[in-house]
């Protein structure tokens, strides 16, 4: 199976989107609240899905927006590979690549963002659109890639990724203890996969070979921590994104504000909503960056028709 | 008469930061590529402050500017180009690494910090700034940020977008915004992340904060040689395909090694048809279990011989080695022209025989020394240029090399850029609609189209295109 996309469908999801009227795109709606409901009376659309083509000697997956993240999972991980996208299984690939969220192995993965390779798009005039290349180095003309990542469909419908492959690791472990200092522990480890904290307990993901990560778990983690079957449940639906120093002091910020769980290393804060309000810690966007926004839109989406309500930031698209 | 411009712009920066005579606009006509073209105005602010009163009187006059790291950019970003010779704007005195947050992993650095500067300053805690072009001597991170520079450990650690956590610009009308942040995901578009590899035509980076990277526990680089192209080839593939990201996974053919190894006397083997220097690293239990099975795959796809590189001297004089190659083909003849094209890994060896029959067609000697992990081919075509008619046929075999890296599903750069080299290629590998959704991004940022004109973007997808031409003797 080659990577040349089936255009056809495309072209249908293209169409579907047409070049009139406020139109959104659905995918598993597990994130439908982030930037704020979608204005009423706005027409649906849903994105294709089907995974194209896994080719694990590229490292690469071609895979249709509206495919939900179990699938993917299952298709990529019989190859042996895995891809940096985390979320609810009902998640599509388009709706967790326009929320943007990375998920908790951000530390070890990287952003979610690093691992969008192309984008085939549903522009606001109706026309496919495609950035970047399915390649794993790729500098060739402007990075919408990037900018359509985390933008909520408010640029451009996502309808086809090529995404970026790793190797599953030989072993992927994950420890807790209580009291330990994960600042401490971020120190220590090398390349750790993923390091939570909520204040009082410290949880601990190893991944890579089995020989590195037993002598990481005895050797730096110590005894003090035991084995356990993966990460801890997060807290929600609040999120915050602090700069990773600023999380030392976050047990006497938000002692009385219910629980919270926070990515060390990332400075992501999983939190119950009226803890995540009680965080914001800068001032928000420039009026220099506002009005970047304002013009972004402008030129991508003249009559303001995708996704109209949602906003990737306060008051710059009306 | 003095040029207004002229005036203001010394106002600013003072008379010796502002350079009119013809020697140096003429040095800055060019950068390392084969294209030159025509400096109006040579400026170097020493300051984020001074930078941006450059380029508010560059704006305030409706005059065209050129951003300019160290000059090492291969695709002619940084030539001044346009009918009205711009102002280039050079960065290399803003050269201070202003901050080292060891328990963020964050340095704050100006522009014209040396790539190679910054990791050493940092080596002793431990960190490194992991993108290493092979001018990493030389170049600047300010032109890694505007390029979206790799190169050989991109393979395992990501190109530079993945190291750039926030970037302070002034846009090209002046203002100054803060893209991105230090904290994981600040509100709004990614303008970072879309501002990198960008080549200055979107404003000038005046701080720039990365992302530094731990230093491996454990290092292990291997050095196999070939006698077949075809059996390095797939030992590249044979290595991604059983599950091992190197760190590094290069590929020289025998011009190369004999270029380098009369420079460096570094034990390259001569007579092979490829050599391949992988490097593995990580904690010291993975990074011997991935040297022992790189080594397997190697010596399974007709490795002649594996060595490994037993101290860090030798590690470093083979690295030496490949990240001189360009240095040293000065051996051969005095002129090279090196391309950057990507191709999938799969396509490797079908691509390298067109492109030494392009090569031989055009009766010019080619040397490859590339990012073979990453696909990421740069054939060298190693000329003279003094010979009438060379440079057309260095030309001809460039266009023709670009071609057959599409047809094979590749595309144009994998991290020199696009400047005005390929700009005109862009077409074989976009459709108008995506060049004009490429338009609308840099439109945003520049809606006066007066920062570094003519660049990326082929003619008629340009704002300005149609108002300047390129300079004499351009190739695209």
């Amino acid at each position: 199976m080659g990577l040349t996309s089936t255009t056809s469908v495309l072209e249908r999801f293209a169409s579907e989107v047409g070049d009139y009227g406020p139109v959104c795109c659905v995918g598993g709606r597990t994130q439908w609240d982030v930037g704020g409901p979608v204005s009423s009376g706005t027409r649906e659309v849903t994105a294709p899905a089907g995974v194209v083509a896994h080719e694990p000697a590229e490292m690469i997956l071609r895979v249709r927006a509206g495919t939900r993240l179990e699938d993917l999972s299952a298709v990529v991980g019989e190859g042996g590979q895995r891809v940096a996208l985390e979320g609810a299984a009902d998640a599509t690939v388009g709706g967790v690549i326009s929320v943007g969220r990375s998920g908790v192995r951000r530390l070890g993965w990287g952003p979610l963002r690093d691992a969008v390779l192309e984008v085939t798009a549903v522009s606001s005039r109706g026309e496919l659109i495609r950035t970047g290349a399915p390649l794993v180095k790729n500098v060739t003309g402007f990075d919408l890639c990037r900018l359509l990542t985390g933008s909520l469909g408010t640029l451009a419908f996502v309808a086809e990724v090529v995404l970026r492959c790793l190797p599953l690791p030989e072993v992927e472990r994950w420890y807790v203890a209580e009291g330990a200092d994960p600042f401490e522990v971020y120190r220590k480890l090398y390349r750790p996969l993923s390091i939570l904290w909520d204040g009082r307990r410290t949880w601990v993901g190893l991944a890579g070979f089995e020989v590195d990560v037993e002598e990481q778990a005895r050797g730096t983690l110590g005894e003090m921590f035991s084995l356990v079957d993966g990460p801890p449940s997060l807290p929600g639906p609040g999120r915050r994104s602090l700069a990773p120093a600023s999380l030392r002091s976050l047990p006497s910020v938000v002692a009385d504000a219910g629980a919270w769980l926070a990515e060390v290393g990332v400075g992501v804060v999983h939190c119950d909503s009226p803890a995540g309000d009680r965080l914001r810690c800068e001032d928000g966007p420039s009026q220099s960056v506002v009005e970047l926004h304002r013009r972004i839109k402008e030129n991508f989406d003249p009559a303001g028709r995708l996704n109209p309500g949602r906003q990737v930031i306060t008051g710059a698209f009306s | 008469m003095t040029d207004p411009l002229v005036a203001d712009l010394r106002r600013v920066l003072g008379n010796a930061a502002v350079r009119t005579d013809a020697i140096e606009l003429a040095l800055y006509g060019r950068d390392a590529s084969l294209i030159s073209g025509q400096a109006g105005v040579v400026c170097f602010p020493s300051n984020a402050e001074e930078l941006v009163g450059v380029v508010r009187a560059c704006a305030a006059h409706g005059r065209p500017f050129v951003p300019r790291g160290s000059g090492t950019g291969l695709a002619g970003g940084a030539t001044p180009a346009g009918d009205v010779p711009p102002v280039v704007i050079v960065t290399t005195k803003m050269n201070r690494i202003l901050e080292v947050d060891e328990e963020q992993r964050v340095a704050w650095v100006e522009p014209g910090v040396l790539n190679l500067d910054l990791s050493r300053e940092v080596a002793h805690l431990g960190l490194h700034f992991a993108p290493d072009p092979s001018s990493q001597q030389s170049c600047s991170i300010g032109g890694n940020v505007a390029n979206n520079s790799g190169g050989p450990h991109c393979l395992l650690y990501g190109v530079t977008n993945a190291h750039i956590l926030a970037i302070e610009v002034v846009l090209p009308d002046g203002s100054v915004a803060m893209l991105g942040g230090i904290d994981p995901e600040p509100d709004g578009l990614d303008l970072r992340g879309a501002f990198v590899g960008s080549e200055g035509t979107m404003g000038i980076a005046t701080r720039i904060a990365v992302r530094l990277t731990p230093l491996p526990p454990s290092v292990e680089t291997l050095l196999a040689d070939f006698a077949t192209m075809h059996e390095a080839a797939a030992a590249v593939t044979g290595v991604i395909a059983g599950g091992i990201v190197p760190a590094a996974l290069e590929m020289m053919d025998r011009n190369i090694a004999e270029a380098v190894e009369a420079f460096v006397h570094g034990g390259f083997p001569v007579d092979a048809a490829a050599l391949l220097l992988v490097e593995v690293d990580g904690l010291a239990g993975g990074a011997a279990e991935q040297a022992r099975r790189v080594e397997k795959v190697l010596r399974e796809n007709g490795a002649r011989s594996v060595q490994i590189a037993g101290s860090d001297e030798q590690r470093a004089l083979w690295w030496k080695g490949r990240k001189s190659a360009f240095g040293a083909i000065a051996r051969i003849a005095p002129n090279y022209y090196l391309h950057d094209c990507v191709v999938p890994r799969s396509r490797l060896v079908e691509v390298l025989e067109q492109v030494s029959e392009i090569a031989a067609g055009q009766e010019l000697v080619l040397g490859n020394v590339f990012h073979a992990g990453d696909g990421n081919l740069h054939p060298l075509i190693i000329f003279d240029k003094r010979v009438p008619g060379t440079l057309d046929r260095v030309h001809e075999a460039g266009r023709q090399i670009i071609e057959v890296c599409v047809a094979a599903g590749g595309t144009l750069s994998g991290e020199h850029g696009i400047g005005l080299e390929k700009r005109d290629h862009m077409g074989l590998v976009f459709s108008a609609a995506d060049l004009e959704a490429q338009l609308w991004l840099r439109d945003a940022f520049d809606p006066s189209g007066l920062c570094n004109p003519e660049k990326v973007l082929p003619r008629g997808g340009s704002r300005c295109g149609d108002v300047a031409s390129l300079p004499a003797g351009a190739w695209v």
